[in-house]
């Protein structure tokens, strides 16, 4: 039997179509002051400090490749990143594969300043250590999966850290969730597709976040699919979906609480899909001309609009707005004194080599004693 | 629970396979077996999991017709402390694995500094009737990668301590298990009885003077039956080295081999082009060329897809009777 995948679902199937944005969802909208500041603040600091970024890239900081932004996306990627739960002392944390717009996930989840910096400067005391760029950095002791760039390829990754803790028997009470995000482009491939459906079948804790954007590089979502709504599959794969407005910051923290939620709470894999629109290029070297003002005149921009309604609402000052920012300049700036100050790689330095595995032709495979009583 | 039935005799290399997972499911909670059909009470396409899903259920886990996510799943699993052994039901069919197993597993030990291990068990290889896409070989294409092991066992007792050894090695191996040895290979010796090698290390299966002959997996068997032939015929003492694993590949057992004889035979049915045996011929020809008293001689399939009609299938194989000619030709050089 499919779960109920619930009215706002079956709402989504008369949008008109792909390039349309769902009206604002009926459902809960955060109203908790405390958790709307945080979710501001995470947002604010990530559209600093990849603005920041994007400066370095300009001034030819960043060695090859490009810096990528997630302006439009903080709100979703903010509220995803404040549902999980660090690993501490005897107990595992949640597990997040981050896509390329993710900073505001990612510092929620607590990723230091400092590593984002030096992954992008790719220094040598970095988490790749220069082996692998900026948006490719991940620390597994901290639970977030370094992506590869093959749109989808991190979802089945995620589901199988889930199925490794289910077979040593991880207690309902210290359930821990895997989150991971994509988009309208990285939704389209079969590994996603493969993987999704794996997550179904075997009912893991799942959360899957689709940032709609409307362009993947300079494609359209007219190209990209032609159902009504993204959300429309996801009864085609027997998970729970929901279709939200991602601008409003509101709709996004409290779906993102439900859904993570859901998934801790053993009711299978939940797949979010926000529409939304990307707010800059693909990278820093695309300037996105192919994006026309009648598509960007029906999106708001979610920092904007979350900070318009919060001053409103009186629960922030522009005084507060301003501090924050300057608090997190002071700490970017700090991060990239320190980072640049720090070695790069030193090519002779590496050891080179690819396998763990030394002398596998000369030394017998450490592992049991062979079996007793054979023969 | 560990201490082993005497076995019904002889052992099939199929047995070996399943005596393997059967004693790393039962003394390592950490394994788990993930592929298609592969449950109770079906056991695999080839059984070599037959009767492991009914004593394990929760170890011996069926997937959906996905290799990408399997592959991915394995990995996921093996970075978080579990020991995956994955299945393609067919080696071909590791093509749609590709990209998880070259691109993501075979990175992440260079990218993290955690290893990765799992294991990715590949029936491969020819069986007449089977057609172009149930008998490649996978060496060709996955052996090309910085961060993946791949080994080739070709015999009953390397099938059950290889198999061992990659599932205790931290790092990904591809195991890749010839669909024609399953049944038809058989040893009369208990394989848990019979010493192991190194995972990583050549063997010599017959010492000779005249000419070495390389090769790896089924096409080992043809290679000694050639080496018999060529010895009561010709009176042609053939060194056969069996390599076990192509990558990395045992380049000293190699130079050490070819130094003793001054001639060269790489045998095997896969394709010739960018091959493990242009591989060997390129390292003995750059490392040992003083030492050749021939040109080394690289004997693969013919350059075509491989065919389904029996008689097509065997014309595009190297068989003994075509290493016979190959060593008589280099030696007579």
């Amino acid at each position: 039997m499919l779960p109920d995948v619930g009215t706002r679902v079956r709402d989504s199937l008369r949008s008109p179509g792909p390039w349309s944005v769902v009206p604002p969802a009926a459902g809960p909208r955060t109203t908790d002051p405390h958790q709307r500041l945080a979710l501001l603040k995470w947002m604010i600091a990530a559209r600093l400090i990849d603005e920041r970024m994007a400066v370095l890239y300009r001034q030819g900081h960043i060695p090859g490749g490009s810096v990528f932004l997630a302006k439009g996306q903080e709100a979703l990627s903010a509220a995803l990143g404040m549902q999980l739960r660090q690993p501490a002392a005897g107990r595992a944390g949640d597990i997040f594969a981050p896509l390329i717009r993710d900073l505001a996930a990612r510092l929620a989840f607590g990723e230091p300043v400092i590593d984002v910096v030096r992954t992008h400067l790719m220094r040598r005391t970095g988490p790749m250590r220069g082996r692998d760029g900026n948006i490719h950095r991940g620390d597994l002791a901290q639970g977030v999966l370094p992506m590869i760039s093959h749109l989808g390829a991190m979802v089945a990754p995620v589901c199988g850290v889930l199925m490794a803790r289910r077979l040593r028997g991880e207690p309902a009470s210290q359930r821990t969730i895997g989150a991971t995000s994509i988009g309208d482009g990285g939704m389209q491939t079969g590994a996603l597709h493969e993987a999704l459906n794996v997550a179904a079948v075997e009912k893991l804790p799942l959360v899957l976040v689709v940032a709609d954007n409307q362009v993947s590089y300079s494609t359209f979502s007219d190209r990209t699919y032609a159902c009504a709504s993204l959300v429309d599959r996801a009864i085609g794969y027997g998970v729970r979906g929901y279709s939200i407005d991602g601008t409003d910051a509101d709709v996004c923290l409290a779906t993102l609480h439900e859904a993570v939620a859901r998934a801790r709470a053993d009711e299978g894999p939940q797949m979010v899909v926000a529409t939304l629109l990307r707010g800059a290029g693909h990278g820093e070297h695309d300037d996105a001309s192919y994006v026309g003002s009648e598509l960007k005149a029906r999106f708001g921009d979610c920092l904007t609009l979350y900070e318009r309604t919060l001053l409103a609402a009186t629960t922030i000052s522009e005084a507060d707005t301003v501090a924050w920012r300057n608090e997190v300049t002071a700490e970017v700036n700090a991060a990239i004194q320190q980072a640049l100050a720090e070695p790069q790689p030193d090519p002779a330095q590496e050891d080179w080599r690819a396998l763990s595995s030394r002398d596998l032709a000369t030394e017998l495979m450490p592992r049991w004693a062979p079996a007793s009583g054979a023969g | 629970m560990n201490a082993a039935a005497p076995l019904a005799q002889p052992v099939r290399y199929v047995d070996a396979l399943r005596l393997a997972l059967e004693e790393a499911l039962a003394r390592d909670p950490r394994v788990f077996l993930y592929g298609q059909d592969i449950a109770a009470p079906f056991g695999g396409a080839f059984k070599v999991t037959k009767g492991l899903g009914e004593r394990w259920p929760e170890r011996v886990i069926n997937a959906p017709i996905s290799e990408d996510a399997i592959t991915g799943v394995a990995i996921g699993a093996a970075i978080d402390g579990a020991r995956p052994v994955i299945e393609f039901q067919f080696g071909d069919f590791a093509s749609i694995g590709f990209n998880q197993l070259v691109n993501h597993a075979a990175t992440t030990f260079w990218r993290t500094g955690r290893s990765c291990p799992l294991v990715a068990r590949l029936p491969v290889g020819g069986t007449p009737g089977a057609g172009p896409f149930h008998c490649q070989m996978a060496e060709g294409w996955l052996a090309h990668h910085p961060g993946l092991i791949m080994v080739c066992p070709a015999t009953v007792a390397d099938a059950y301590h290889m198999l061992l050894d990659a599932i205790a090695c931290d790092d990904p191996v591809v195991f890749c298990e010839h669909k024609n040895l399953y049944n038809h290979l058989k040893d009369e010796t208990d394989p848990r009885t019979t010493a192991r090698l190194p995972m990583g290390a050549a063997a010599v299966r017959r010492a000779g003077v005249d000419c070495t002959l390389v090769s790896y997996s089924a096409m080992l068997h043809e290679c000694l039956a050639a080496a018999h032939q060529l010895e009561r015929e010709h009176g042609i003492e053939v060194e056969v080295l069996d390599l076990r694993c192509v990558r990395p590949l045992d380049e000293e057992a190699i130079l050490a081999s070819v130094g003793r004889t001054g001639r060269l035979v790489v045998a095997t049915e896969d394709w010739p082009f960018g091959s493990v045996a242009a591989e060997v011929i390129a390292l003995v020809t750059s490392r040992a060329f003083h030492a050749l008293d021939a040109p080394p001689l690289r004997l693969a399939a013919l350059d075509v897809p491989i065919p389904s009609h029996p008689d097509l299938f065997a014309a595009q194989r190297p068989n003994a009777a075509r290493i016979v000619e190959a060593v008589l030709e280099t030696v007579a050089h």
